[in-house]
Order: C-alpha cells, then sequence, then structure tokens
C-alpha cells in the first residue's frame, strides 16, 4: 500500500451512500428551469382539449348545443358523454370502487363538473369555442352538508345507484349513503367507557382542504393508429397502474400502451387517481389520430381533481382519574362529494384512519365509518399523507389534549403516561395493527428538553396572569403533538390496488465499466429519488452514487411498481433496491472468489469490494469485479451483473415523532404568529439527512398551512370558494415559520436497511401541533375546542366568544 | 328553471366591465410588438393564471377587490378562463396619440399600464377590449417632480420608483411606506402609481392614501386637462370620474408640513394578498395637541373611505383613549366591507378600527410636537 491508496474512510466517502447528505443531482436540471414537464412536450400536430364546465352544483342537463362551437374555425371536435357512450367510456371506475362520470351524463354533481371537452388547434380557439357551446340547465336541490346527507328527504344525489342496496363496502343504509366500515370491539369499548371514571366526547372537523401542487394535472395522449399504439404522457404518481387500468378501459393491450410521467412538478397525492381530463385526451387522440394535449388550469384544479380530507370525526375518550386511558370510541362522518373517488387501497374505504389509536396504549378502541354523498367534488386523496392517516393522528392528539384538559393534567405529561413502551414493541394495536418498533418515551423527552418545555409552561402561565390584568393583548399557546404514522402500504395480504397487489420493485444493471443503470416502480415528483435510491445502491454494493443513474415514469422500461404516494417508496421500493443490490453483491463475491482464486467463503465485503479474511491486501473493488463479470465470469456462470428485485413488505412502517409549537395570538385581530416550531422525527435509519429536512420543512410548512386557513370551501348552492391563490392559502416564505429539526433513529426490524419513510410525517403531526397551540392558547379562558381552519378572523370569533374583547 | 348559457353570462358580463374599466394597468405583455410595428394583432400569451370569479348581476364589480365568490343568476358561479380573447395591440408615443387611439373606438379600447389587474381580467374574458392601448411607450407619463407646495408623480411612475425616491423618502414617507406594502417586488417593478389608482378597485392601497393626502388626479382627454380630487373620484367599486376617452395621466400631491406624523397600517393574510383592512394617517401635533389629521381606509368598501368625520374628532384632541375611542367608532361606521375570505364583514370593520388606532398611535410617535 502506498501514500496514494485512499484510506478505508476515504473510500467510503467516496461512495455518497447512505447516511450522506449528498445533493440533490436533480436540482441541477430543475433549479435552471431545464426540468421536462409535461406542458414542455410539443409533439407535430398536437392539437388542445379544454371543458365545457358546470356552474352549477345539482342539476339535470337538458341540451348541451355544440353547433355554433363547431362552427368556429380551428375547432375540431367537442365530446360530450353521448361520444363517450360509443367506446363505453361516458362512467369510468374509481379507486374506492364506485363510477364516476367522464363527462356529465344527463345530470351534473357538482359545480365545475366536466360537461363537454372541445378539441381545437390551439388553447386560444378551443377558450374561444368552450364560450359557444350552449349548456341547458334545470336545476336540482343542493346538498352540500354532509350531515344531512342521510336526511330522509335529502335530494337524490346519484338515481344511477337507484335501488342499490350493496355498496364496493356493503350494506347501504341511505340512497346518499356509500358505506359503513366497521373495526375494533364495540362491547369491550362500552364496558370501558361505564367503568370509566371521566370520559370526554368531541366534534373534531379536519376541514375539506387541497393538495395544489404547482404543476396542474395533465397529460398528452397520441394515438399512432397505424401500430395500433397509444402513449401518454402525464402527471402521474403511478404510472404503471395508470397503463393498466387505461388498457382494462380502452381494451388496447397493456404492451401497446406507452405510459410515460416525465418530470413532476409536486403531487401530494394529487396525482394518484385518473381524472376525465386523461381519458378525454386519449379518446380525443384515438379519434382524431393526432396528439392531444390536456392542461388543467389552477382554479380546475383547485376545484375539481382531488380535494383532501372533509371528515368529522366525533371521539370519545374513557380514563381513569390518573390520566390513564382505558377506552377510544370514534365515529366519523365522511364527506366523499358526489362520487367516492378517494384513492385509498381497494379494501380500505377510509384508508389506514384505524390508526386513530395513535401512540398510546388503549386496551379497548371503536372505530365506525359513515361515507355520504354530496354535491361538491370527488376526491378525498392523501394530501402528504399515508392514507387518512393525517385525519386520524388530528382526531387522537386534539382528543388527548381535551382529555387532559378535564383532567387538569399537562397534555405532554398525559401523553408520556398513555406511550405505548418501547418494551411493547412488536405492538398490536386494539383496531388491528402491529406497530413495527418506536421508542416514543426517548423522542418525547428530548423535545421537551430541547425546547424547554417546563420554562415555556411558566412562561404561559405569567402571560395569562398579564393578559387577565389587562396588561397585555397577547396570549400564548404550546401546542404538543406526537404521532405515529402508518406508511409503506404495503403487504399484499391486505393492500392492493384495483387488484393488484402494491408490492414495488427495482432494477439495477452494472454496465462493464462499473457504472450503473437503476429503475424502480415508483416515481418521484420532487422526492429526490434520483438522489437517494443511487445512495442506497452505492452503499450496498459500492459504487459510487455518482456514476450510478436512476430512471423511473417509463412503464416500457421501468420494472412494474404501484408509484409514489403515502410515504411508501422508501418502505416498499427502498426494500427492494437494497434487495437487488445484495444479490449483484452475492453474485459479485462469486466472481471476486473467482478472481482471487480463494472460496467465497473465505472473502469479506469491505466498503467497495470483497477482501480475503485476514488479508486485506488481497481484494477486488466492485470496478474491476464488474468487469470479469463481462470479460472473464468464473466457468459456468452466466456473464454480466444484474439484478430485479419486487418486494411485498412483511408489515407496514411506522414512523414518529414529537413536535412542538410555540404560539403568539393577538386576541384583537386574531393573527397568530410561530415564535418556535420543533420537529422530531424518527423514521429509523436516515439515507440522506438533508432530504429528510428538506422533506420535514416542506410538509411543516404544508401543515401550517392546512391548520392556519388552507381551505376548499362551499357554500349552500353548492359554489366552491376561494379556489383561487388569492384565498387558497398557499404561504410564501414571509409567512412560513422557521423550522428547527431534530430526530432519534429506531430502525424497522423488518426493513431491509431498516427505514421508515419521512415526506408525509410533517404533515401528519403538524397540522395537530399547530392547532393544539391555537386550543392551548384559549384554554384558559373556558375554551375546549375551536375547528380548523385557525385564520385570523376565526381565531378572532373564537376570542370573541370567549368574552376576550371585553 | 332553464339557466342562461355560459356564452351569455360572458357577454353580459364584458359589456358591464366595458363600461367602467378605464384602468390603467401595467404591462406584464410578453408580446411586446417591433418598434417598427405599433399596431399589430396579437394572441397574449398565459402569463398570469389568476382567477376569479363572475360578479352578482346588478351588484356592483366588485370582485377584483375582494376576489371572493360573487353570485350570479341567483347563485355564484366559478369562471376558469385562463385565457383571453384576440385584440389589438397599440403602442403610442404620445399622450395625444393614445388619447386619439380612446377616442377613435370608444368602449372597444382600453389603456395598459402595469396590467396587473386588467390581464387577468382578460384572461379570465371579464375584459375583452378589441383595442389595448399600451402606455409603456410614452416618455411624459414618467417622473416625479416638486414645485415646492406639490409634488407631482406621473402616472407611469412604478411602485419600485415610488419607494426608490429621495424627494418621496423625505417629503412624503408614507407613500414609500405603503408602497412596500403591495403586493411583492416583482410586481412592484411594473405596477404603477397611475393604475393602481385609476381603475378604481377598492382592494388598491394607493387610491385611499391619495384622498388622506388629499391628492387631485390630472385626467388628460381630448378637450385637454382637468383635475379632479382623490376624495370625488371614486363613485362605486371600478367605476370612477374618469371618462372612456381619458387617462389619468399624473397624480398631483399637496406636500404635508415639515415634522408630520404618518402611517399606513396593513392587515393581510399574506404576501400579495389585498387588505383585510388598511388605515392611513396623516397628523400633525403642538405641544401635543393635534393640530391636524387626516384618515383614510382601503378595502373596506366598494370606493376608498375618506374619514373625514374621525379626523374631525381627534383634531384639537391630545390623542387620549377616549377621543380615539370616538373616532375609531366613527370610522368604523362608515365601512361596509364585503364578507369574504379575509374574514365576516363584522370582522373587516373592526380590523379598519384596529388598524387605525395602530395607525394613530404610529404616526404620534413620528409627528414633531
Amino acid at each position: 500500500m502506498n501514500d496514494m491508496t485512499p484510506t478505508r474512510e476515504q473510500r467510503e466517502a467516496a461512495l455518497e451512500g447512505m447516511g450522506c447528505k449528498r445533493k440533490r443531482v436533480e436540482d441541477i436540471r430543475f433549479t435552471q428551469g431545464k426540468g421536462q414537464y409535461v406542458d414542455d412536450l410539443k409533439l407535430p400536430g398536437m392539437v388542445f382539449g379544454d371543458f365545457v364546465r358546470s356552474s352549477h352544483a345539482h342539476a339535470k342537463i337538458t341540451k348541451i348545443d355544440a353547433s355554433e362551437a363547431l362552427k368556429l374555425p380551428g375547432v375540431i371536435a367537442v365530446l360530450t358523454a353521448e361520444d363517450l357512450k360509443g367506446v363505453n367510456l361516458a362512467w369510468m371506475p374509481t379507486l374506492a370502487g364506485d363510477v364516476q362520470m367522464v363527462l356529465a351524463d344527463g345530470k351534473v354533481l357538482y359545480q365545475n363538473q366536466e360537461v363537454a371537452f372541445v378539441v381545437a388547434e390551439n388553447r386560444y380557439i378551443a377558450d374561444d369555442a368552450i364560450q359557444l357551446v350552449e349548456v341547458e340547465y334545470e336545476e336540482l336541490p343542493v346538498l352540500t352538508d354532509p350531515f344531512k346527507s342521510m336526511d330522509p328527504d335529502a335530494p337524490v344525489l346519484r338515481p344511477d345507484l337507484d335501488g342499490k342496496t350493496e355498496g364496493a363496502h356493503g350494506p347501504r343504509k341511505h340512497h346518499n349513503h356509500i358505506f359503513t366500515w366497521e373495526v375494533g370491539d364495540r362491547e369491550e369499548t362500552d364496558k370501558a367507557f361505564e367503568e370509566a371514571d371521566v370520559t370526554i366526547k368531541e366534534l373534531i372537523s379536519y376541514h375539506r382542504t387541497h393538495p395544489s401542487p404547482l404543476e396542474t394535472c395533465q397529460c398528452v395522449a397520441s394515438m399512432d393508429k397505424i401500430k395500433g399504439e397509444l402513449t401518454v404522457w402525464g402527471t402521474f404518481q403511478a404510472p404503471h397502474v395508470i397503463r393498466t387500468v387505461a388498457s382494462l378501459l380502452s381494451t388496447i393491450p397493456e404492451q401497446k400502451i406507452h405510459v410515460i410521467a416525465p418530470d413532476i412538478g409536486g403531487g401530494f397525492g394529487n396525482k394518484v387517481g385518473a381524472y376525465p381530463g386523461y381519458i378525454c385526451a386519449i379518446v380525443a387522440s384515438i379519434v382524431t389520430g393526432v396528439p392531444v394535449k390536456w392542461v388543467e388550469d389552477r382554479m380546475e384544479n383547485l376545484s375539481t381533481t382531488s380535494f383532501a380530507r372533509d371528515y368529522h370525526m366525533t371521539a370519545e375518550i374513557a380514563a381513569k382519574n390518573d390520566g390513564t386511558v382505558t377506552g377510544l370510541k370514534v365515529h366519523v362522518l365522511a364527506d366523499h362529494g358526489g362520487f367516492d373517488a378517494c384513492a385509498d387501497p381497494s379494501k380500505w374505504p377510509a384508508g389506514f384512519f384505524n390508526i386513530v389509536t395513535g401512540s398510546y396504549d388503549f386496551p379497548a378502541a371503536h372505530l365506525e365509518v359513515d361515507g355520504v354523498y354530496t354535491n361538491k367534488a370527488p376526491g378525498g386523496v392523501a394530501y402528504r399523507c399515508s392514507f387518512r392517516v393525517t385525519e386520524a393522528a388530528y382526531c387522537i392528539e386534539r382528543a388527548m389534549d381535551i382529555l387532559a384538559q378535564k383532567l387538569d393534567m399537562d397534555p405532554a405529561d398525559l401523553r408520556m403516561k398513555n406511550f405505548v413502551k418501547s418494551e411493547q414493541f412488536p405492538y398490536h394495536s386494539a383496531l388491528g395493527w402491529e406497530y413495527d418498533s418506536g421508542d416514543y418515551h426517548t423522542a418525547m423527552r428530548k423535545a421537551m428538553d430541547t425546547i424547554g418545555y417546563r420554562e415555556l409552561r411558566a412562561e404561559q402561565k405569567a402571560k395569562q396572569e398579564a393578559f387577565k390584568r389587562g396588561e397585555t393583548r397577547e396570549i400564548m399557546g404550546i401546542g404538543v403533538s406526537f404521532f405515529t404514522e402508518i406508511v409503506g402500504a404495503g403487504p399484499s395480504k391486505n393492500c392492493d390496488i384495483l387488484g393488484v397487489a402494491m408490492f414495488d420493485s427495482a432494477e439495477i444493471r452494472v454496465h462493464p465499466t462499473g457504472s450503473v443503470i437503476s429503475r424502480m416502480g415508483t416515481k418521484s415528483q420532487g422526492q429526490g429519488h434520483e438522489t437517494t435510491w443511487a445512495q442506497i445502491i452505492a452503499t450496498e454494493i459500492g459504487i459510487p452514487a455518482a456514476d450510478i443513474m436512476v430512471e423511473e415514469g417509463n412503464t416500457d422500461t421501468a420494472p412494474y411498481g404501484l408509484g409514489t404516494y403515502g410515504s411508501r417508496s422508501t418502505p416498499v421500493a427502498g426494500a427492494a433496491i437494497a434487495l437487488a443490490s445484495r444479490k449483484i453483491r452475492n453474485k459479485a463475491q462469486m466472481i471476486a472468489a473467482h478472481m482471487l482464486e480463494v472460496s467465497e467463503y473465505d472473502l469479506e465485503w469491505d466498503v467497495d469490494g470483497f477482501q480475503v479474511k485476514g488479508n486485506p491486501q488481497a481484494r477486488k473493488s466492485m470496478k474491476e469485479i464488474a468487469w470479469a463479470a463481462y470479460h472473464a465470469p468464473p466457468p459456468g456462470m452466466e456473464p454480466g451483473l444484474e439484478a430485479v428485485s419486487y418486494y411485498d413488505p412483511p408489515n407496514m412502517t411506522y414512523p414518529f415523532g414529537a413536535y412542538l409549537c410555540v404560539m403568539d395570538i393577538d386576541v384583537d385581530t386574531g393573527v397568530a404568529k410561530t415564535r418556535r416550531f420543533y420537529a422530531l422525527d424518527d423514521c429509523g435509519t436516515r439515507i440522506n439527512p438533508m432530504i429528510i429536512e428538506g422533506q420535514v420543512h416542506g410538509g411543516l410548512t404544508e401543515a401550517f398551512a392546512i391548520a392556519m386557513g388552507q381551505e376548499i370551501r362551499y357554500d349552500e348552492m353548492g359554489n366552491v370558494l376561494g379556489a383561487s391563490f388569492m384565498d387558497f392559502f398557499l404561504p410564501t416564505a414571509v409567512e412560513t415559520p422557521h423550522w428547527e429539526t431534530d430526530f432519534t433513529v429506531t430502525p424497522s426490524p423488518h426493513h431491509p436497511i431498516g427505514a421508515k419513510g419521512v415526506g408525509e410525517s410533517p404533515n401528519v403531526g403538524g397540522v395537530p401541533a399547530f392547532s393544539n397551540a391555537v386550543n392551548d392558547a384559549f384554554k384558559f379562558l373556558g375554551s375546549t375546542h375551536i375547528q380548523m381552519p385557525h385564520d385570523a378572523w376565526r381565531i378572532w370569533q373564537a376570542a370573541k366568544d370567549l368574552g376576550a374583547h371585553g | 328553471m332553464i339557466c342562461d348559457s355560459k356564452t351569455d353570462a360572458i357577454r353580459a358580463r364584458q359589456s358591464a366591465v366595458r363600461v367602467d374599466l378605464r384602468a390603467v394597468c401595467a404591462s406584464s405583455l410578453e408580446c411586446a410588438p417591433h418598434p417598427s410595428a405599433p399596431f399589430v394583432n396579437v394572441n397574449c400569451p398565459a402569463v398570469l393564471r389568476l382567477d376569479t370569479t363572475l360578479p352578482a348581476e346588478g351588484e356592483p364589480l366588485s370582485w377584483f377587490g375582494t376576489l371572493g365568490i360573487r353570485s350570479f343568476c341567483g347563485r355564484q358561479r366559478e369562471e376558469k378562463d385562463v385565457i383571453p380573447g384576440a385584440f389589438t395591440y397599440h403602442r403610442p408615443s404620445s399622450v395625444a396619440e393614445a388619447v386619439a387611439i380612446l377616442v377613435s373606438h370608444g368602449d372597444e379600447a382600453r389603456p395598459l399600464s402595469g396590467g396587473h389587474s386588467l390581464i387577468p381580467m382578460m384572461k379570465l374574458r371579464m375584459a375583452a377590449p378589441e383595442h389595448l392601448v399600451d402606455l409603456g411607450g410614452i416618455a411624459d407619463l414618467k417622473g416625479i417632480t416638486d414645485d415646492g407646495s406639490t409634488i407631482t408623480i406621473r402616472a407611469m411612475t412604478t411602485q419600485h420608483e415610488l419607494i426608490a425616491s429621495d424627494l418621496l423618502a423625505q417629503k412624503l414617507p408614507i407613500i414609500r411606506e405603503t408602497a412596500l406594502l403591495i403586493a411583492d417586488p416583482q410586481i412592484r417593478y411594473v405596477g404603477t402609481l397611475g393604475g393602481n389608482v385609476a381603475n378604481g378597485d377598492p382592494g388598491n392601497d394607493m387610491p385611499a392614501l391619495m384622498q388622506c393626502l388629499d391628492a387631485a388626479y390630472v385626467l388628460t382627454g381630448p378637450d385637454g386637462e382637468r383635475d379632479v380630487p382623490a376624495r370625488d373620484f371614486y363613485e362605486a367599486a371600478y367605476f370612477t370620474a374618469l371618462a372612456p376617452e381619458e387617462i389619468l395621466t399624473a397624480v398631483k400631491i399637496p406636500v404635508p408640513p415639515a415634522g408630520h406624523g404618518y402611517a399606513y397600517e396593513k392587515l393581510k393574510r399574506k404576501v400579495g394578498d389585498y387588505a383585510t383592512a388598511a388605515a392611513a394617517v396623516v397628523l400633525t401635533l403642538d405641544g401635543g395637541t393635534v393640530t391636524f389629521c387626516s384618515i383614510a381606509l382601503t378595502n373596506v368598501s366598494d370606493t376608498p373611505l375618506y374619514a373625514k368625520e374621525a379626523g374631525e374628532i381627534l383634531t384639537g384632541s391630545t390623542l387620549d383613549t377616549a377621543t380615539v375611542a370616538r373616532a375609531v367608532a366613527a370610522a368604523e361606521a362608515i365601512t361596509e366591507p364585503a364578507s369574504d375570505g379575509r374574514g365576516p364583514a363584522e370582522y373587516r370593520t373592526k380590523m379598519a378600527g384596529v388598524m387605525l388606532q395602530k395607525a394613530l398611535s404610529r404616526a404620534a410617535t413620528r409627528a414633531a410636537s
């Protein structure tokens, strides 16, 4: 060995593997405006489609007259439901087992519903033509309040379901009822409540909001009539599933459909489902034989493609006087809008809401969810959360605070008392999950110590006294949130989408020169897969991340996978990547043994190659082994060095975290200022700490937006309010609080690299932290629960109702 | 009931907008023509994607100020267009030339200044001028001058130029304070004072400030110039004293006395938002007693509000708690805000009062006594 030989540490650093704060390689193009998004695609002869939309929330359509529009030069076609019936596509199946109109078939169920699809030579003409399509509506009574959906005299929203007493998830008990989903032991839970010292009950609503990625939903469909092949470029979080669905719906064989998801400008659940725009663009291309582009505008995106939440949760907790919880009862009224287009694994009509026992050891629990129809847009997607987990976390974290208030206990102490203990893992929850690992007490203690929790409580008390004496108009709230996420959908035993098990995949090919191309079934929308996937491979097979190219999104080249949402990429595809890498390393070991003329059992792995045990000078680097794999493989061994892995996870992963928010509120304006926000995340093994930090910042910013004002509101006429960025609260850097991030590491015992996923934790844990801070501030004035969103006027209203304005 | 087709709705809206939209907006037009072709037909590219909704039939066109949802034919409706219709683009080099184009096209023509109101309205097809008269090529419409007692700001002076002006910083610092609260730097580089005050949007910040400062607007038409006080200019949302063939060419502001106190207090939900409520205050003190006090309010009615009575109540007082409370009550009494995403009317009225209180207290600390 001479002085030029790199040390072990230097070789390790050169890999930029797991644990390295590697800069995001994709940002080279994103920060220079050189990303290639769907709308950047321009094909020869391409035409444009755009929708005529309903101005009414509930109406019969008595006439659609496109004759004037068709006279406009440059207008190619105007599609209506009647045209789509010819190809059996006027309706499409939803992920939730319902059906949904592609174009209004005789009636409309929500404002801005797609009524007709205009195809024209360019966007300007398409928009001109929209003005010329005459639609006659006959208004019907509008239903926007989910609490009135199952009134006996509620208007019938879905005549197509007339007489159907059985839905996709069991019996329907009313014409606007979709499903009842029941989990847990009702009897045992009732018993816990009968024997309880203390109980609380509160209606906790999580308002309707929207994922609002900066890039809206869009696609280009191109049908090659000669080859009979369809290519669709689109904003797809799950391109492979989209291809399967497109094949099933269109009857074009799957191998003749090419679905390509290029760079995507944010998804947050908005780009999981299939929307009428995709179907219409595909049909229009089949009809016209030329490529058709459809690009949604901001208002269309906010008002039609996939809302999130709209869960009205009645939570009850039974407890002993010392604060020990003994039972949890939750009933949810779930507003699904006009169609049940919820994006959950097929067997889970309320997603994984049964994680609602949270981080606490409830001996008994019972959950019942009723889904109902209203005259609102369909959706119910997992907006930066695993399926309905953010609703569940909000529900239990608010309820625990309310219980603490009733017991006159500190909310952090109450949590500490009831946490699942580290020795209880794997922990079986009363509602059916097996938590893989956790150390909640350590995380909570670290959070409290770091932020100076006891001192903050003392300061709050002093401020409350000063407020009562009239010395200040400012009050202070401390929001405590301790969440347990459930991500990594999921094991085939309980997770599928339209029958396709929710595995994921990786394919890794080492080239003769020791560089790598790797492809996965996932699809980054900004998460940084091109960076982190390469880091996993780098550590596993000892090839520098810089020499590894990651590709996703093209169904022709990538292995089949279920896509990226619900923080499933690292738990599922991340495992597939590690396992495919290990297959390569195993073969490499055999090649190295041949090269070094020793038994493979005499070799040990060392950073970036194999060395002979006890004789580290005798070693072969992966680069040398890669060359040998193509040049001189051992006799009888197939040449080449590549592997594929499809990973069916044995369990979900359960990331957790402790979030604390300190807020100052001016009661006279209702303006709330976040003084400090501390977020401790435990996502198991950390692949790229910088990307984790970025994910946490982004998720917290969305949580802040949701808790403090981001809302899709409807008036009683079914008009969608605030569906523009003027009113829909998207905070800028100016409004966004400063984030303090921290971590503990409790690896997942069943994941090959122990990673759990993190992208959605900050949204799941952040919303209750903000809301609890607002609620905590008003507690001393006698308030129990103030509904979200906490924008200035609502906080002012709460202060006024509590008599704080004198 | 059979409701109107979308087309009819749009047409009705367009004709309504035509009457009042004499807006001078500003020009983020990417389609600026070649200098040798001052008269070209263009389709404006989709630059901005601002969304809004149609106003109620018969209701004042206050939609752009509040950007809430307004009802149409007894119901509210969303409008989804983001692409304007075709129009002819003019770029005159003198005010006289611009006025001549307005005269020859009447209602079909609109002056264009910074474009931050007009262009989004065109994209929403709520305004559909067939002729767009870009004032950006008129050198005469730029600049700030001081004749000792009056400062004149030409209409195409941008918000950024107002912020950067040493003259204003010294003599009218409230203009800088207010301009810094308008939108964000990118918009302030393009948005102009003339456009801000001329289009009659009650959400704009400069109109109330101009009323507070007792400014006058210079309106130039085929018959020459006339001055209209800012306090008389606004009739309703988007309805102003500006005639269809006139252009607002300058704003004249009497210089307040040295040592005056001032403050512009604006409550908004986020950067770029219009005010939930805002208050402009200019006052002078003599030995702790108010010798002069002018107050105006932003976005709490369909026009800016000059709060005359509130100012009078405070004049002669020492800004004692009781008198301030009376003035605040007087100011709140003249508000008539819309209920929208910023909050219900009651809240916005109260916020006008809170902003006024804050502005008074800050102005008093700044005034030489």
